[in-house]
């Protein structure tokens, strides 16, 4: 049983104020909750009266007594007025710490998406937009599965109906796989999906919440493209914003604020944020319409993502035999290679009736499998060329062609066409990072 | 003055700069680079759980500035905010901690780093990260025990470079680098005693050799109350001997408020009754010859004014050496972008003339006996926040003196920065581990642990030679470890010498005025290293050390060269001897008994600085002695 347990069954819990009790010295504080991955069952945390949190061993002769219980917190309610008159945006929150209020208290920091904060953080919007914000699921994005796609698509398309644009706010690992689930599962898309994301947490003055927030409100209500786009930094300062399109963007940085970046193409466009201005800088697939939009929201559970490394095991490609996987995408090397020695298990597992195709872990440029014999040999086992597609977009594409198309040559077919722009026929010289002139 | 009737409570808070190897969140040096690139940010107040916002925080996001960003060569993501933190740096825990025990403070046992919230721009993710590393302890000064609070680690700011109208640049080289800040409790009654104690607390951290050596590496703050007044904290006093006269000034200038906030009640007026509108009289002073108005007029802007009933004096009351009630009202001004303000007890002046005073006492309804009012000459939206400002702060007039963060200026007044924050906004930094204060780790700070005063000063006098005033002034010196580096490195130099030129000349040079502050530790390695060799002779140490506060960064050798300062042989300065006793024969014939003193200063024409005058006295002597002058 932990300290903290003990003090619970005395009724002293986190957040009340105690005096604690130690060879001769007396400390006062608001008891808090340990982080520390470390174990420690007999450590107190303390915040003591100037606001530091210290740590305290307590053993037999340690003596701990309740001075006052926490204060309950009450919200202070605002009363934001809503102008309905205004065009509607709708704000699907998905999870992630985009929007978050910190316990100064406890030091917790937890997830707040409340309409009236947003106006407060960003008064620039208010009298601009009528914000309908909604809460759909609680997940780190690490944890997203197809399922949560095929949620996130119903949710959009419902929301779609009577908006502007959505807006939903997502953790940023994989944010791009979902844009790209959303690019394929929503045909006829009439108004612009936009995701957003934030990698600085909104509890911290330096956060790009605010700033994504606002870039991704500009977009859509300005945007003249009704696409599946991740908007987010465009550089490391707080000046604009790039819109990528979501089956053509990556994640690029474990950290940085500009961490998304379009991989073989141009971003859509820039929103310059303190002008409120988007500018387009790209090129756009398919504009606002009033078409009427379709949902395909299923997705095949089994279709995998392989990466091919020096020392490959084929036994790994004997699981996705045994358990009848429909679909793989490789992500292999250079023009779109694997070793030669695994090219019978690929023959094997596509006569099988798999479909298996190749990307490549370059990311830029694009799949040539004509170039050397091991490509035409793979080609002649039936595997399919991805052209520039990012190895993560050709993953969910074959997941939602095989999940809503049931004649797999009617797949096939679709899998080699350009559906979203997540292929790019043309490749400038500039779609490529320059280390001595960037940053 | 009698303090201690005043109930004067001074407490201070002192800033170490680390000379650790690296910064305290990740592997950057801490030795300043260049400018690499620069980067623009915003800065957001957090919510907290009740959807407050802290009201230093909030005034500092009204004011709508950006920051730019300077990222230098000792510079990284973590300093952009652009990676999380590494751990906390290992060095300069055992540093603090070692100052700690030197300190008689107790320890927790688990370090937590916090976020403090600072939204000034100074540090890049709008909190600075600090540790508390002990507690409780005190140190003995004339045999007074004075408390000390807290010791706490924290990542050094940046520094400010620039401060534009919505832009303020700074500079990332100093932000990471580690600080200990000690705070001692509020048990310091008198000013010159605050000065004392600084000094002595300073001279424990020197101790460590540890600490930066650079000018800034030692910042004061200055916490001062009187009873009646309130608590004002005074940031940024460079110079110990500017503490007294920060804390003097300090106690007058709540004095005086409280006179003013005294007289104001006899003249029977109430805060309820202050006009809180704002008036525009562009028309009145639209032909004004008042170059300030005129200009702001042409960029399209107004002349707006408040009508302060019953005031007359009060503006113009001096609360500091120099600086008028008034003047406190214009810092409140200042901070939306306007230059300042004009008020009555000030006027006519700036080429505002008497009969336009007149006029705008009769276009506000007052009386010019008994009334005051306070003009702002600017962009309408910023003179009517200036304004806006200026009545909050009149208001407060009322009841006494605001709780204050004020900045120190050279002369020993302060100006208003800031309003005290809150309750402090602080929470833990998670993305770094707490640390375990373990026997192990407090063993292994026992290296760093400052050797006692005593034993130091003992040892100067003992080994060095050192005079006990010099070794005592060394000791409590900045660049005691430069001292002690340069006396293990350079054999051929007394160290009485060494001690000498850092203490006695530089203390010299800067009363006559030279900027010895900018002089660098290697230009002064190189300097003694020269004299090690015998390139040049003492006594042109004082012609170099000028030359290098003018020019710090050239080379020590540069300037002999330059200068011809190189140092004479023995042969060449007997020959020189030798002439000017063949020159001056008669003379020095005539005067036997003040020989040597003529061809001293005979031969010293020649010779100047590069030869050591006591060698020369010797050779002098010598050569007397052989043509039988002196028996």
């Amino acid at each position: 049983m932990s300290i903290y347990d003990k003090l619970r069954e005395r009724g002293i819990e986190i957040g009340d104020r105690v005096r604690v009790l130690r060879d001769n010295e007396e400390i006062y504080g608001v008891l808090m909750p340990r982080y520390s991955i470390y174990e420690g069952e007999n450590l107190l945390v303390i915040k003591l009266d100037n606001g530091y949190n210290v740590g305290i061993e307590v053993d037999e002769n340690t003596k701990i007594d309740l001075v006052s219980k926490r204060e309950r917190i009450v919200f202070k309610e605002e009363k934001v007025l809503f102008d309905k008159s205004k065009p509607k945006v709708s704000v699907l929150s998905t999870g992630g710490t985009i929007a978050s209020r910190v316990d100064y208290k406890t030091g917790a920091v937890y997830p707040s998406l409340r309409t009236e904060d947003l106006i407060k953080m960003i008064p620039e919007i208010e009298g601009l937009v009528y914000l309908d914000a909604k809460q759909i699921m609680s997940k780190f994005s690490e944890d997203m599965k197809k399922s949560d796609w095929s949620l996130i698509a119903r949710e959009v398309y419902r929301s779609m109906k009577d908006s502007y644009g959505v807006i939903v706010l997502h953790g940023t690992d994989t944010m791009s796989d979902s844009a790209s689930a959303l690019a394929f599962s929503i045909r006829n898309k009439s108004v612009p999906i936009i995701f957003v994301g934030s990698q600085r947490s909104s509890d911290r003055p330096s956060t790009d919440s605010y700033f994504n927030i606002k870039a991704s409100i500009i977009t859509a209500l300005k945007a003249p493209f009704a696409e599946s786009v991740v908007v987010m930094h465009g550089e490391t300062s707080d000046s604009y914003a790039l819109v990528h399109r979501g089956v053509k963007v990556r994640k690029m940085h474990t950290s940085r604020r500009d961490a998304f970046q379009t991989i073989n193409d141009y971003p859509i466009a820039k929103v310059l944020v303190d002008r409120m201005e988007l500018e387009i800088i790209g090129r756009i697939i398919r504009y606002r319409s009033n078409e009427e939009p379709v949902l395909m929201d299923k997705f095949e559970e089994k279709v995998a993502l392989v990466k091919f490394y020096p020392g490959f095991d084929e036994g790994i490609l004997d699981y996705f035999l045994e358990k009848k996987y429909k679909g793989i995408v490789i992500e292999g090397t250079g023009l779109g290679h694997v070793s030669n020695d695994l090219i019978p298990k690929i023959k094997e597992l596509i006569d099988s009736g798999t479909i298996v195709t190749m990307t490549s872990q370059c990311l830029f440029g694009r799949i040539d499998m004509k170039v050397y014999s091991t490509g035409r040999l793979l080609l002649k086992a039936g595997v399919l060329p991805s052209e520039d597609m990012l190895p993560e977009t050709a993953y969910v594409k074959l997941s939602w062609l095989l999940g809503n198309f049931k004649d797999l040559e009617e797949v096939k077919r679709l899998y080699l066409e350009n559906l979203e722009g997540e292929i790019n026929e043309r490749l400038s010289l500039d779609m490529y990072p320059k280390w001595i002139t960037n940053h | 003055m009698d303090y201690k009737s005043l109930g004067l409570k001074v407490g201070l808070e002192i800033h170490f700069q680390l000379d650790t190897e690296k910064k305290l969140f990740c592997d950057c040096p801490t030795e300043f680079g260049r400018e690499k690139y620069r980067f623009i940010r915003e800065l957001h107040p957090s919510l907290s759980e009740l959807g407050e916002i802290d009201p230093a925080v909030e005034f500092e996001w009204k004011r709508g500035r950006k920051y730019e960003y300077i990222f230098a060569e000792n510079d990284c993501l973590v300093e952009a905010d652009e990676e999380p933190p590494k751990e906390l740096n290992r060095e300069a825990l055992l540093i603090s901690l070692a100052v700690a025990k030197a300190l008689n403070m107790k320890f927790p046992d688990e370090i937590y780093v916090m976020r403090k919230i600072v939204i000034d721009g100074s540090n890049v993710s709008g909190f600075q990260r600090t540790a508390l590393i002990a507690k409780d302890g005190y140190i003995e000064v004339n045999g007074k025990r004075i408390g000390i609070q807290t010791l706490c680690l924290e990542e050094d700011a940046a520094r400010k470079v620039e401060e534009r109208e919505n832009l303020v640049v700074y500079n990332l080289d100093r932000l990471g680098v580690p600080l200990i800040e000690i705070a001692t409790a509020p048990d310091i009654e008198d000013p010159r005693e605050a000065e004392i104690v600084a000094k002595r607390i300073g001279t424990l951290v020197l101790l460590t050799g540890k600490c930066k050596r650079v000018l800034g590496a030692i910042r004061q703050d200055v916490n001062v109350s009187i009873k009646g007044g309130a608590k004002t904290e005074i940031k940024g006093v460079q110079y110990l001997s500017l503490i007294p006269k920060v804390v003097e000034y300090e106690v007058l200038r709540q004095l005086r408020l409280l006179e003013i906030r005294d007289e104001l009640r006899k003249r029977g007026l109430k805060k309820e009754d202050l006009d809180g509108n704002i008036y525009d009289l562009t028309e009145i002073l639209k032909n004004t010859k008042s170059k300030i108005i005129k200009n702001s007029l042409e960029k399209g802007g107004k002349v707006l004014g408040i009508r302060l009933k019953g005031f007359k004096g009060l503006i113009g009351k001096e609360v500091q050496p120099g600086r008028r009630f008034g003047t406190e009202l214009s810092d409140y001004a200042k901070l939306y972008g306007v230059g300042g303000i004009f008020h009555s007890d000030e006027l006519p002046a700036y080429g505002i003339t008497q009969e336009e005073v007149k006029k705008v006492y009769e276009f506000l309804g007052l009386d010019e006996n008994k009334d005051a009012f306070i003009l702002v000459a600017d962009l309408e939206e910023k003179a009517r926040n200036a304004l806006r400002s200026v009545l909050n702060r009149i208001k407060i007039a009322f009841d006494g003196i605001p709780e204050e963060t004020r900045a120190a200026n050279p002369d020993g007044t302060t100006r208003f920065m800031r309003p005290r924050p809150g309750a402090s906004r602080m929470y833990p930094e998670t993305d770094i581990q707490p640390i375990r204060v373990t026997g192990e780790l407090l063993k292994e700070s026992e290296k760093y642990v400052p050797e006692p005063f005593e034993v130091k000063f003992e040892r100067f006098v003992k080994e060095y030679g050192l005079s006990k005033d010099l070794a005592k002034e060394m000791i409590e010196d900045i660049r005691l470890s430069l001292f002690e580096e340069l006396v293990k490195k350079y054999r051929n130099v007394e160290p009485k010498v060494i001690a000498s030129i850092l203490i006695n000349d530089l203390r010299y040079l800067r009363r006559e005025g030279y900027e010895v502050d900018r002089i660098s530790d290697g230009s002064l390695d190189e300097l003694i290293g020269l004299l090690d060799k015998g390139v040049i002779a003492k006594d042109s140490v004082n012609d170099i050390l000028i030359e290098l506060s003018e020019n710090p960064e050239k080379g020590v050798l540069e300037i002999v060269k330059e200068k011809n300062l190189f140092k004479l042989s023995r042969e060449e300065v007997y020959k020189i001897v030798l002439e000017v006793f063949e020159k001056f024969y008669d003379r020095i014939s005539e005067k036997r008994d003040k020989a040597i003193n003529i061809i001293m200063s005979e031969v010293k024409k020649v010779v100047g600085n590069r030869y050591g005058s006591r060698e020369l006295y010797n050779i002098i002597y010598e050569i007397l002695k052989e043509k039988g002058f002196i028996t």
